[in-house]
């Protein structure tokens, strides 16, 4: 299941949502048709698939255009870190002194998909747009555990780029 | 009082609310509690790591440890783990395809759930557990209030999208990852899926919410449909185009917004 989910995970679109992330905030270019990293991404591609991608959510384009950039050109691949859930290994292509393109040679797999399923029934569901909820609260639930990996990896990517 | 420690990858925050008061004595008294659950924490990751070769279920995938010497807790643990595969019609499987078990997908639950066993049997009833976005509540906050819970945007690590309130010692789970977003591609037909990327599973426990929040955003789009056929369970979905789904009984959890 590792190899497939990696597989399915094109570049381009994780700049997408990573672009959010603060360390991408001052100077990453994330840009959305670059090219992918050839020897990072997995070599099967599945049909519907490209390693360039479109650009997501959008979020990648708000976040392009940097030209300044304080990274070496080339590129540049973090250790594998322990998510607990799974390992995690991010590489980075630094173009024009920023980020390029962000590939994951080694992705937590998730568990197995193989079986029928079998609900019949199907319940009442919602749906809504998402907003921000200003309410204090006690605890945060999200999935933490991953992308804090994601970042500590990125992050000594990053480092070698300097 | 509250203490958050890096295990296992991952924040482990533990509180135990102060509402009762009390002196040095029971300051001391919840320290050590707290200091319990995460010696617990400790054990279990030194136990079920598959990435430390001294733990136990690395002797077990490397073949260096025969059934009849396996631990209680691993027993139990595959056992648990085998219940949910069939629990779940197979989305949930320990066994990887090169044949060894990483039952990571449980075992989190799992310790969050005996960490707060622990401080319960330490007489506190007011307290909750977090290991990495994955909470056990149980009573109330020092206000003496339902424990609040935001789920995170999962494009905006600073914010909130919702906030429920756990009033009867729920567990609350949440799968997904902010780092996968859109593109993930039907293993089975190669065509786009509607790309979830974050569940979050409100249930009687945090066992078994974060067990079938991890199972059901294997699911895929189909995820929601599990988790509203399961009795006593809600679910909340996000998807890659910002859209939420939410099971029918959701908003019974709900916090409305403070402005």
């Amino acid at each position: 299941m590792k190899s497939s989910i990696t597989k399915y995970i094109i570049g381009g679109a994780v700049v997408a949502v990573v672009a959010g992330y603060a360390i991408f905030n001052a100077n990453s270019g994330a840009n959305a048709g670059s090219p992918g990293l050839p020897s990072s991404l997995p070599p099967e591609t599945p049909p519907g698939g490209s390693a360039s991608s479109t650009g997501g959510t959008g979020t990648a384009t708000a976040a392009a255009g940097t030209s300044a950039g304080q990274y070496k050109n080339g590129r540049y691949t973090g250790p594998v870190v322990d998510a607990f859930y799974g390992k995690v290994q991010v590489a980075v292509a630094i173009k024009n002194g920023a980020i390029a393109n962000v590939a994951f040679p080694v992705y937590p797999n998730n568990p197995g998909h193989t079986i029928q399923e079998s609900m019949t029934a199907l319940p009442a569901l919602a749906k809504e747009a998402i907003a921000a909820q200003s309410a204090n609260v006690n605890i945060v639930s999200g999935a933490t555990q991953t992308s804090q990996a994601f970042q500590q990896s990125l992050a000594a990517a990053l480092t070698q780029a300097q | 009082m509250k203490e958050t420690r890096m295990l296992m990858g991952m924040p482990i925050s533990v509180e135990i609310a102060d509402a009762r008061g009390g002196g040095t004595a029971e300051e001391a008294r919840r320290a050590a509690a707290i200091k319990e659950a995460f010696d617990y924490f400790i054990h279990v990751d030194e136990t079920f790591s598959t990435y430390k070769e001294t733990s136990e279920i690395s002797a077990v995938n490397a073949g260096r440890l025969p059934r009849e010497e396996w631990s209680p807790e691993m027993e139990v643990v595959f056992a648990l783990s085998e219940e949910t595969k069939r629990a779940t019609g197979g989305y949930f499987d320990i066994k990887k395809p090169d044949g060894t078990y990483d039952p990571s997908g449980l075992v989190k639950g799992w310790a969050i759930w005996n960490a707060a066993q622990l401080i319960m049997k330490k007489g506190f009833s007011d307290f909750y557990v977090d290991a990495g976005g994955d909470i056990q509540t149980h009573g109330v906050n020092g206000e003496g209030d339902p424990w609040s819970v935001g789920i995170r945007n999962p494009w905006n690590i600073h914010e909130n999208v919702q906030a429920v309130r756990a009033a009867h010692n729920e567990g609350i789970a949440t799968s997904g990852t902010y780092i996968r977003g859109t593109h993930i591609y039907d293993p089975h037909t190669g065509a786009p899926a509607d790309a979830i990327v974050s569940l979050t599973v409100i249930g009687p426990n945090v066992y078994e919410a974060d067990r079938f929040a991890t199972a059901a955003f294997a699911m895929g789009k189909d995820a929601l449909r599990f988790i509203g056929s399961l009795p006593g369970f809600e679910g909340y979905m996000i998807d890659a185009a910002k859209t939420a789904t939410k099971t029918a009984g959701w908003d019974a959890y709900r916090i409305e917004d403070a402005a």
